[in-house]
């Protein structure tokens, strides 16, 4: 066996074992945990019509785009 | 043409995007928003409605309409040109599709001005894991654009726009939440304005100087990456924390931070933000060229020059309808008004209006909107 069969089995073995604990990962922030992140002072994008306009105003202002919008902002807070 | 008409690639789409929540569908909503900028001669103001609607459990239809009223004397047409006024049209319309955890956006933005029309198609998918306490965000967006000049009915050049995005949105602790997001944006067609020129060193000219048009590379691919922070004080306030790394093929370079606090008092609530924003300069960009025709590609955007930006940002909402007792059909309603204080340094950049010395911008922006949730 070679060094890199040798590494791509472990490799192999480290995704298994990190997909396995992928699925038994339990919420360490239980949903009735998040009533402070379900408050609107929390919200990554609360007022979607002028962050998108503020973003507007620095992408014409200056050369760098992207990376600056939130996920979806989601916490399954609802 | 509008100084905004070069930014339409999927940022103007976040104002739809704020949908792409996966495992909840966003709330029903309209806003009523009049923005003002004023700065560097240019003066560009308007409104922005926006509509979002669920039809039954599963899907939620959004619908935007902006429109900036421009009028312009910045240095750049003062310089070059003469002062124009303008207006541009956008509107936008989104609609997400609800699955399980799974929340899929499909959205489409119009843009219109007299010398330039930009189309852009969005599509998301957001997948809400580990009890939710996870968001992964997979997004793409195409862009198709057609530039015009308004002194040359002949003159026509299309671009095509492409983004590619991976956001990642994490609770931490009961107090925390993260946002990662990942943005590749790869432009490829006629990238800089038709009407602006370059400055080469001509003995010959009275000014010492003569100008030429500008000519840029015909493809751009820019990869940025921003991580956000906001936590929850002891007290109910939030405090959020935010940088962001930017890299592109014409090599800009730039870093971005920025910090915000929010504090609730009453039915009122205050925010108060810093931001920066630092980047060098384009390989093709020059405050004067040596000579005509120095370089292959040639560039005096002094939004692509090395630049300092410093950004102090206000903001009060009162909420006149309170969300425990609603009105009528509506749940909840604030008005919130804002203000903005940008200066921006351009080391490299000369103001020939003023006679020399570096050009520093400084500009005012104002926002107000009106809120309603049903």
């Amino acid at each position: 066996m070679t060094i890199r069969a040798i590494g791509r089995n472990w490799l192999t073995a480290g995704l298994v074992v990190m997909l396995a604990g992928c699925g038994s990962i339990e919420p360490w922030v239980k949903p009735y945990e998040r009533d402070r992140l379900a408050d609107p002072i929390m919200a990554l994008d609360g007022d979607p019509v002028s962050s998108s306009y503020t973003q507007h105003v620095y992408e014409a202002r200056e050369g760098a785009r992207g990376g600056e919008g939130a996920a979806g902002g989601g916490c399954g807070c609802n | 043409m509008s100084l905004f008409r070069r930014i339409l690639s999927l940022g103007c789409l976040s104002v739809l995007a704020g949908g792409a929540v996966a495992g909840v569908l966003p709330d029903d909503r309209s806003d009523v928003l009049y923005h003002r900028y004023i700065g560097g001669g240019v003066e560009i103001d308007g409104p922005s409605v926006l509509v979002r609607k669920k039809v039954g459990s599963s899907f939620s239809f959004v619908g935007n309409y902006y429109v900036d009223y421009v009028s312009s004397a910045s240095i750049d047409v003062v310089t070059q040109a003469s002062p124009y006024t303008e207006q541009r049209n956008q509107w936008s319309l989104g609609m997400d599709y609800l699955r399980g955890n799974t929340t899929m956006s499909v959205n489409y933005t119009s843009s219109e001005e007299s010398d330039f029309d930009a189309k852009t198609y969005g599509f998301s998918v957001s997948q809400d894991l580990f009890g939710d306490l996870t968001t992964l965000t997979l997004s793409y967006g195409y862009g198709d654009d057609l530039v015009r000049r308004s002194d040359d009915p002949t003159f026509m050049e299309p671009n095509t726009r492409q983004n590619y995005g991976v956001g990642l949105t994490q609770i931490l602790t009961r107090n925390l939440i993260a946002t990662l997001n990942f943005e590749t944006a790869t432009d490829e067609g006629f990238l800089n304005n038709p009407y602006r020129s370059v400055r080469y060193t001509d003995p010959n000219a009275a000014l010492g100087y003569s100008w030429e048009p500008e000519l840029y590379p015909r493809t751009r691919t820019s990869n940025a990456l921003g991580v956000r922070a906001r936590y929850f004080l002891p007290y109910r306030a939030a405090i959020e924390l935010e940088v962001r790394g930017y890299t592109d093929t014409w090599d800009i370079d730039g870093l971005t931070g920025a910090i915000m606090y929010v504090h609730p008092w009453g039915p009122y609530t205050f925010s108060a933000k810093y931001r920066y924003h630092g980047q060098n300069s384009a390989h093709f960009y020059r405050d004067i060229f040596p000579r005509s025709q120095a370089t292959n590609f040639r560039g005096r955007d002094k939004e692509l020059s090395e630049l300092y930006s410093n950004t102090y940002s206000f903001k009060a909402s009162y909420q006149f309808i309170d969300e425990n007792r609603g009105w009528s059909f509506l749940k909840k309603g604030s008005v919130t008004a804002s203000y903005d204080r940008l200066s921006i340094k351009y080391p490299d950049f000369t103001d020939l209006i003023a006679g020399g010395g570096s050009y520093i911008l400084k500009a005012n922006v104002y926002q107000l909107y009106v809120s309603f949730w049903y």
